[in-house]
C-alpha cells in the first residue's frame, strides 16, 4: 500500500523531476568549481594577454620582459628577492599593526571627548593634505635608513583609514542601545567597553581591510626614497642598470604578499567578528 | 545537602525580590511641557500611574506617546522638557525603571543570555546567572540562551528582550510599542506571557493597537490632539489577559476607534502639521 503510494508520488512527477535535480546540480557544482578556478583564470589570462603585448609590439626586453624572463629572474635570483621581500614584509606587516593601533587610539578620545574631537579632526584632515611622498624624506632624515623610517611611512598612511573608520563606528552606535544603557544605570567607561566598543569593531574591522590593502606603499616609497634593503630598493637598482625582468620579478611578490596579507587579515576579522554584517559574502 | 540548601533560598531570593517590588507605589507626572524640533507636544500634561497595574496608552502616530514615555524613563533632555515625577512613596523614579523598546535592543555580539544580564554587567555588579536562566525559561528560550539574536525569530528576540526588562527587577516598566513588529498569533502569546510575568508591577504600555490596550490594560487611555492631552481612562472589567472576544471588550475597541477615528477627521489640521514636518 504504502509502496504503491511512494512509487505513484515519485512516479507521477517523472515528467519534470530528473530534470530539474539534475540541472540544479549541475550549475551548482559548476559554480563551486569557477570559483576555486578564478583567481587561476585570471592570472593566466594574464600572463597570455602580457606575452600577447610582448609578441606583437616586439618590445625589447629592456623595456618589457615577456612572462617567461621574468620567471627566469624570480627563479634564478630568489635568494636575493626574498631576502630583500623580507624586510619589506616585516616593514609593512609592523607599520600596519602600529599604524592600526595609533588609529584605534585616536579615533576613542574623539569620539568620547568633543574638545579633543575640534581639536584632533583639523590636524587628521591636515595630516592627510599632506602628499606622502613629500614626508618620505624627511622620515629618512629623522629615523635614518632602516627600517624605522619605513615602518612610520606604512603607519602613516594606515593611520587614516583606521582613525576615520573607527570614529564612524565610535559615534553611530544605535541610540536605542544607549538609551537602553542609561536606563539601566551605567557610566561612560562601561558604556564605552561593552556598547560602544563592540559595536564599532565593525567599522573598524572595514578600515583595517583598507589599510591593509594600501600597507606595502607606505613601505615601498620609504625604501625607494632611501634605503639600502627591501623590494622598493632592489626595484630602484635593478631599473637603474635596466634589469626589468627583476622590477617585474619584484612587483610580483609584492603582489603576492598583498593578496596573501589581505585575505589572511580579512579571514581573522570574520573569525574574531562573526556577529557582523556579512550579506555580501553569503550571496558570493 | 549543599544542593537542598542553595536551591530553596534561590527561589526564596527570587520571591523576596519581586515581592519587594510589590510594595509599589503610584507614579504621578505633572505640568509636563515637551518640546521636539521646535513643535510643542505637550503643555501641562498630567498622567497617572496606578501601583502595580498596567496602563495603555493609545494614540495615533507621531502624537507624542513615545516621548512621553521617553521623559518618564529620565531620556529626554531637560533643555526640551519639564514636569515633575512624583512617586507616591516619596523617593525618586529615577533607577526605579526598566525600559523595552519596539526594537528588541538585543546586542548582536552578546548571547541571549549574555544579554538578559545586560543590565548587571553595565553597573559593574556580578551577574545573577542562576535567575537569569529562570527568567530565560519562563519566557520560554532555555533551548535558545546560548544562541546569538541573529539565529533568533523575532518573536524570540522579543522575549528574550522581556527577559531582560525581566532580569533589571524594577518597580516600574515602561513599554514603547514592544509587540508592534510581531504577527498577530505571536503578538497574543507575548501579550499573554507579559501581563504574566509582570504582574504586579508598574506598566506603562505605548501601543498603537486597542485591542491590545484592551486586552492587558487595566486602564485605556488616548493621547491625541497638538499639543497632545489625556482622553479620560476606559477601564474595562475583567481579569488580565482579557478574552478579546468578549463583546464588551470589543464594544471598547469600537469606541477606541472612534475616538482615534474621529481625531483624524476633526484633527486634520495638526495631522497636517505632522505631515508637513
Amino acid at each position: 500500500m504504502s509502496m504503491t503510494r511512494s512509487v505513484k508520488s515519485v512516479k507521477s512527477p517523472t515528467s519534470t523531476t530528473p530534470v530539474t535535480p539534475a540541472r540544479a546540480a549541475t550549475p551548482l557544482a559548476d559554480r563551486k568549481l569557477l570559483k576555486l578556478a578564478r583567481p587561476f583564470i585570471i592570472i593566466i589570462a594574464l600572463i597570455v594577454t602580457w606575452q600577447i603585448v610582448v609578441s606583437v609590439t616586439g618590445a625589447p626586453k629592456y623595456m618589457l620582459p615577456a612572462p617567461y624572463d621574468v620567471w627566469l629572474a624570480l627563479v634564478q635570483r630568489h635568494a636575493v628577492l626574498l631576502d630583500h621581500a623580507g624586510y619589506t614584509i616585516a616593514e609593512t606587516v609592523i607599520g600596519l599593526f602600529a599604524g592600526a593601533a595609533l588609529g584605534a587610539l585616536a579615533a576613542m578620545p574623539m569620539a568620547l571627548f568633543s574638545p579633543i574631537r575640534f581639536w584632533l579632526m583639523p590636524i587628521l584632515l591636515v595630516s592627510q593634505a599632506i602628499p606622502f611622498f613629500a614626508i618620505a624624506p624627511l622620515l629618512v632624515l629623522w629615523l635614518g635608513f632602516g627600517m624605522a623610517s619605513k615602518i612610520a611611512m606604512a603607519a602613516l598612511i594606515i593611520f587614516f583609514p583606521v582613525t576615520v573608520a573607527f570614529f564612524d563606528g565610535l559615534s553611530r552606535t544605535e541610540p536605542g542601545w544607549l538609551d537602553l544603557a542609561r536606563t539601566m544605570g551605567t557610566n561612560r567607561w562601561r558604556m564605552l567597553t561593552h556598547i560602544r566598543l563592540p559595536a564599532a569593531l565593525p567599522a573598524f574591522a572595514s578600515g583595517f581591510r583598507v589599510a591593509t590593502a594600501v600597507s606595502p606603499i607606505g613601505a615601498i616609497i620609504g625604501e625607494w626614497v632611501g634605503s639600502s634593503k627591501g623590494l622598493g630598493y632592489l626595484m630602484l637598482h635593478a631599473n637603474a642598470r635596466v634589469q626589468i625582468d627583476m622590477v617585474f620579478a619584484c612587483l610580483l611578490i609584492l603582489c603576492a604578499f598583498s593578496i596573501t596579507q589581505y585575505f589572511i587579515v580579512d579571514r581573522l576579522l570574520r573569525q574574531l567578528l562573526p556577529w557582523q554584517p556579512d550579506s555580501l559574502a553569503k550571496h558570493d | 545537602m549543599t544542593d537542598t540548601d542553595t536551591k530553596p533560598p534561590l527561589t526564596g531570593h527570587l520571591q523576596a525580590s519581586s515581592g519587594q517590588n510589590r510594595t509599589s507605589f503610584d507614579v504621578h507626572l505633572r505640568h509636563a511641557c515637551v518640546e521636539f524640533n521646535s513643535t510643542r507636544l505637550f503643555h501641562n500634561l498630567s498622567l497617572d500611574l496606578g501601583a502595580g497595574s498596567f496602563t495603555c496608552l493609545l494614540g495615533p502616530s507621531g502624537v507624542g506617546k513615545s516621548t512621553l514615555l521617553r521623559f518618564l524613563a529620565g531620556l529626554v533632555g531637560h533643555d526640551a522638557a519639564s514636569g515633575t515625577v512624583t512617586c507616591s512613596d516619596g523617593k525618586a523614579l529615577n533607577d526605579r525603571v526598566a525600559y523595552m523598546a519596539q526594537q528588541d535592543l538585543l546586542l548582536p555580539w552578546r548571547s541571549v543570555r549574555e544579554n538578559v544580564v545586560l543590565g548587571a554587567v553595565l553597573r559593574g555588579e556580578k551577574p545573577d546567572l542562576a535567575r537569569a536562566d529562570h527568567l530565560i525559561a519562563e519566557v520560554g528560550l532555555q533551548k535558545a540562551r546560548h544562541m546569538r539574536p541573529a539565529e533568533l525569530s523575532g518573536g524570540m528576540k522579543q522575549r528574550a528582550a522581556l527577559a531582560r526588562t525581566l532580569m533589571e527587577d524594577r518597580p516600574v516598566v515602561l513599554m514603547d510599542e514592544p509587540f508592534s513588529a510581531l504577527d498577530p498569533l505571536n503578538r497574543m502569546r507575548i501579550q499573554d506571557l507579559a501581563a504574566r510575568v509582570l504582574h504586579g508591577k508598574t506598566v506603562l504600555l505605548v501601543t498603537h493597537d486597542p485591542l491590545e490596550a484592551l486586552r492587558v490594560g487595566h486602564k485605556v487611555m488616548v493621547l491625541q490632539g497638538s499639543p497632545a492631552t489625556l482622553s479620560d481612562a476606559v477601564i474595562p472589567d475583567g481579569h488580565i489577559p482579557r478574552d478579546i472576544t468578549d463583546p464588551v471588550i470589543l464594544r471598547h475597541q469600537a469606541e477606541l476607534l472612534q475616538q482615534l477615528g474621529a481625531l483624524s477627521s476633526q484633527g486634520d489640521r495638526s495631522d497636517l502639521e505632522e505631515a508637513s514636518q
